[in-house]
């Protein structure tokens, strides 16, 4: 129940005192700026109704960038850390390679990648299943490798192919560490299509954030990330339902 | 199904681990292995069970001495229960003919029949951290008779439970194998243990483990495990092999 009541109860407080703070110009004065680039909390409110038109025409297509790339990126990490469990020289060859391309920035990718491939929807996937696919990639593979080495004589001596054992035994095992990776990687995916858009777009909530960033929109640029942190809350919970519901015996 | 063990060594790299064993086990016999920690039991075991290859020597089933025949006609029943937690007890039960081949609920069919006999009943679809300690040595146990393999290697069995479901658990077990009786290969460090459940008991030196003496029991598998452990000359036996036990492993402080 209390874990229930008391994160609305924080943020109701919070935004309380934004709202005051806001409105009477502390804010403002004490960053030195002028109070209409300080929205209080009922003009974001207001904001977020006024232009919800808009807001969910952009949001809708960052959420498909979203998706599209958590889901290509899920299909891959899953992929990839089954062929590095299945080989060894494999693993050996790509792992250290695997971490290695998590060291180049994706600001320094992204360009390149709008300049390859254009401005439509594939550069954003793509940097959003570039940044997904690490998490859910090393948690599955750790998970995988974490089997227990007397499970699988185990299932040696009880008659088992290598893929029965794979089947009842390391995938079950791997699969809570999946999760874990799965839900860092689809709060981390708004960041990524945020940022893709940036790069180059003409919609998306990236995008719209940035021209009222440049117009002083200020109140209508709070709205969309509002609106963004609400689609990385949803995920996740979509993400930690589904954990509920297939890993039963934790 | 007999066994056959030749001048059988084994060393995990420069560790000697077994040295120049020799043991018969005839059709539908026990045998048990005491031994301090560390000698070298488990090793024995999962080298009779085709799941490790000697160094030397050589382990064989009904005179088939390789690791795929061995894998087939014996049945490995490690320390811990390891119960798949995201299995019910009877699907833990039923994994051998699953992996056979069989369907769900032929494989269920195979494993239910055995839940009624050892008391198990009402519990096929509890999750194995529903169950007590003793239940789910049971149910691991079940899971290595449901295989259907002649030759069972018990690997201590009962050393994670407590002194009074041990013994219920030993009784337990002597009863199955009146029943259902198959040749039998039980590692234990608990003297009174091996000597209640098997035949002839085989104590085996500190590392690397030899045979240093055998021993038959008076009574094995008695239905009433007290009486048959308070009896004299069971009182004796168990004596003797404790004395070999101590005077072999004095020289550890």
């Amino acid at each position: 129940m209390r874990r229930w009541v008391l994160p609305p109860l924080l943020l109701a407080a919070l935004a309380g005192i934004w709202q005051v703070a806001a409105t009477n110009g502390t804010i403002a004065d004490a960053l030195g700026i002028e109070p209409f680039l300080v929205p209080s909390t009922s003009e974001v409110a207001s904001a977020l109704w006024e232009s919800r038109g808009l807001l969910a025409d952009n949001a809708w297509v960052t959420l498909r960038e979203i998706l599209l790339g958590f889901g290509c990126a899920l299909v891959l990490g899953l992929g990839f850390a089954v062929a590095m469990r299945l080989s060894e020289t494999l693993r050996l060859a790509a792992y250290p390679l695997v971490v290695a391309s998590q060291t180049i920035p994706i600001i320094v990718i992204a360009p390149i990648l709008v300049t390859w491939f254009g401005f439509g929807i594939v550069p954003k996937l793509l940097i959003v299943a570039l940044i997904c696919f690490f998490p859910i990639a090393v948690t599955t593979l750790d998970g995988l490798r974490s089997v227990d080495p007397a499970a699988l004589k185990l299932m040696r001596t009880l008659d088992a192919s290598r893929w029965q054992t794979f089947r009842r035994v390391e995938i079950p095992t791997a699969l809570p560490a999946s999760f874990s990776g799965a839900k860092v990687a689809v709060v981390i995916a708004p960041i990524g299509a945020v940022f893709a858009e940036w790069t180059g777009s003409s919609s998306g909530l990236g995008h719209l954030i940035l021209q009222d960033n440049a117009q002083l929109e200020v109140a209508r640029e709070f709205a969309a990330i509002v609106v963004l942190s609400a689609i990385a809350l949803t995920l996740f919970a979509i993400v930690s339902v589904a954990e509920r519901l297939i890993v039963t015996w934790r | 199904m007999s066994v056959s063990i030749r001048g059988l060594e084994h060393a995990y790299g420069e560790l000697r681990t077994l040295d120049g064993i020799d043991l018969e086990v005839p059709s539908r016999g026990a045998v048990g292995l005491v031994g301090p920690s560390g000698c070298g039991k488990s090793t024995l075991l999962e080298l009779l069970c085709g799941l490790a290859e000697p160094s030397a020597g050589s382990v064989a089933i009904d005179g088939a001495a390789g690791a795929a025949q061995r894998l087939a006609r014996s049945v490995y029943m490690p320390q811990r229960d390891l119960l798949l937690p995201w299995y019910s007890a009877l699907d833990n039960a039923a994994l051998a003919p699953r992996n056979r081949g069989r369907s769900r609920n032929e494989a269920r069919h195979d494993a239910a029949a055995l839940f009624e006999r050892f008391g198990l009943a009402g519990f096929e679809r509890a999750r194995p951290d529903e169950l007590s300690g003793g239940m789910r040595q049971r149910v691991a146990f079940l899971r290595t008779l449901v295989a259907g393999k002649p030759l069972l290697a018990l690997d201590e069995p009962f050393a994670a439970l407590d002194a009074i479901t041990r013994g219920e658990m030993q009784e337990w077990l002597a009863g199955a194998l009146r029943e259902d009786p198959r040749t039998v290969v039980l590692v234990t460090h608990d003297v009174e243990e091996a000597l209640y459940l098997c035949d002839r008991v085989a104590v085996l030196s500190p590392r690397p483990g030899r045979i240093v003496a055998t021993l038959d029991s008076p009574t094995p598998r008695r239905a009433d495990r007290v009486a048959a452990v308070t009896d004299p000359a069971f009182v004796a036996a168990r004596d003797r092999a404790l004395h070999i036990l101590r005077q072999h492993t004095s020289a550890v402080p």
